[in-house]
């Protein structure tokens, strides 16, 4: 099958890459561009672990096409830090000790910030939500929502005293 | 997943003129949260996919108090909960649009693609046919508008010819005293598929119902109309005793069947818990709508 060029904007730099119309962005992330932060789950858009932002929405990537990328924007878990300084969202996961296997971690981050960027100060039951399509067999949750809990508090107040 | 070609048309013009040439090899989509899944799984191995949402009609969202609801057949399910006049005037219609999946789905999934994909669990098309919503279909024919009840004729089928798309939905005005509601059953509170589904929309003069319909969902091969129960429910003043009667005639209008999320039995008992509390939870917003 002829591949088709796309170009898109991936963690805020220009990308082009070739791909058949019949793979999906997770495919594309990971074995085309090798950025392999974004995990493969279920591949039915029931686990989460493939979540990115498209255009700063939370998708499952393994149900979206690579071609659909075309002149969208894109950001995956390799883009949160900033250098070699995490986010306070993968610092916070840290601190609570909110991953085991990390599987699941990058979607759950990636879900995570998509309800921090709209919803800094987001109760329990909130995050709980957000975070219901991302499966994690390890943790229990708990220790991931309190992670996220704690990163809106530290974001809230660096918000307020800058 | 098998080889196909990608179009993205700009243009509803687009897009039926390229399915009066392909027809059945062609399959529109919009978020691709069913299609991928049943293609992936050799389901459905359409020659082209045609991505609805790049025409700009399919994205169109227009409330208007006298004329009603305009909603593109793309439009995303997060965006119609979030909508402030969904919320306000078509309540029902954002529960229902606000249950499907989970963030990550309703990001993409959208209502056109839910009544296509024609699956007897669809929770946006219970709540849409209790609202009277028409389908706007679109071929190189012309235009035609066709009521949402009715358009799924059995699971995965509906009256949509090949050569048509579903561009938009057209949602009548709210009426003074009118809302709806839309329930369903669970067994986790997010993120699942529905063992029973209830959309109702009910019109009260005072504590008089003159008007009720009554959609269930997941409780036979299409979605059911429980006709028996809405015609009883008109012109009564409705008390607890009415509703559950009410409630009850749904539950026998209702075919479900055994299968891994509920048995007949409970279905149908969930039938009749879903229909009165949704009947009370509508009634009481169509109060709230008198004045």
């Amino acid at each position: 099958m002829r591949k088709v060029a796309v170009q898109t904007t991936l963690n805020g730099e220009p990308v082009e890459f070739l791909c058949e119309p019949r793979q999906s962005l997770l495919e594309v992330l990971r074995d085309v561009l090798n950025l392999t932060g974004t995990k493969e789950g279920c591949l039915t858009g029931d686990c989460g672990a493939c979540s990115v932002l498209f255009d700063g929405r939370v998708v499952c990537s393994c149900l979206v096409l690579g071609v659909e990328a075309q002149g969208a924007q894109i950001q995956t878990v390799e883009g949160l830090a900033h250098g070699n300084e995490l986010s306070v969202l993968q610092r916070k996961f840290l601190e609570h000790a909110a991953l085991q296997c990390g599987i699941c971690t990058p979607g759950f981050l990636i879900a995570a910030k998509a309800l921090l960027d709209h919803n800094l100060n987001p109760s329990e039951s909130e995050v709980r939500y957000a975070l219901a399509g991302n499966l994690c067999r390890c943790t229990g949750y708990d220790k991931i929502v309190r992670a996220v809990m704690d990163a809106a508090k530290e974001m809230r107040e660096r918000e307020a005293y800058g | 997943m098998h080889e196909f070609t990608y179009v993205a048309p700009s243009s509803v013009e687009e897009i039926v003129q390229f399915l009066a040439q392909h027809r059945e090899k062609a399959r529109p989509f919009c978020g691709g949260t069913d299609i991928l899944v049943q293609m992936r799984s050799g389901v459905r191995r359409p020659s082209y996919l045609l991505d609805v949402k790049t025409a700009p009609e399919t994205r169109l969202f227009e409330f208007d108090p006298a004329k009603g609801l305009r909603i593109g057949a793309a439009v995303p399910c997060a965006d119609v909960s979030a909508d402030p006049a969904v919320r306000r005037y078509y309540p029902g219609l954002a529960e229902a649009a606000n249950l499907i999946g989970s963030v990550q789905i309703r990001n993409r999934a959208s209502l056109g693609g839910n009544l296509a994909n024609a699956s007897p669990a669809a929770d946006t098309v219970p709540a849409l046919i209790a609202l009277g919503a028409k389908a706007v279909l679109r071929s190189v024919q012309g235009q035609r508008e066709v009521p949402v009840e009715g358009f799924v004729t059995a699971p995965g089928r509906t009256i949509l010819n090949a050569d048509e798309v579903i561009t938009e939905f057209v949602i009548p005005p709210p009426q003074r005293g009118g809302a709806d509601a839309y329930l369903r059953f669970v067994p986790r509170n997010e993120m699942d598929i529905a063992v029973a589904g209830v959309g109702v929309f009910v019109k009260m003069e005072g504590q008089r119902c003159v008007e009720a319909r009554i959609v269930l969902g997941a409780v036979g091969p299409t979605q059911i109309v429980a006709s028996e129960a809405m015609a009883y429910l008109r012109g009564r003043t409705l008390n607890e005793g009415v509703v559950s009667h009410a409630a009850e005639l749904a539950a026998q209008a209702a075919s479900p069947i055994d299968d891994v999320r509920g048995t007949r039995e409970f279905r149908r008992h969930l039938v009749a818990v879903l229909t009165r509390r949704s009947l009370l939870a509508a009634a009481k917003r169509a109060q709230a709508n008198q004045s």
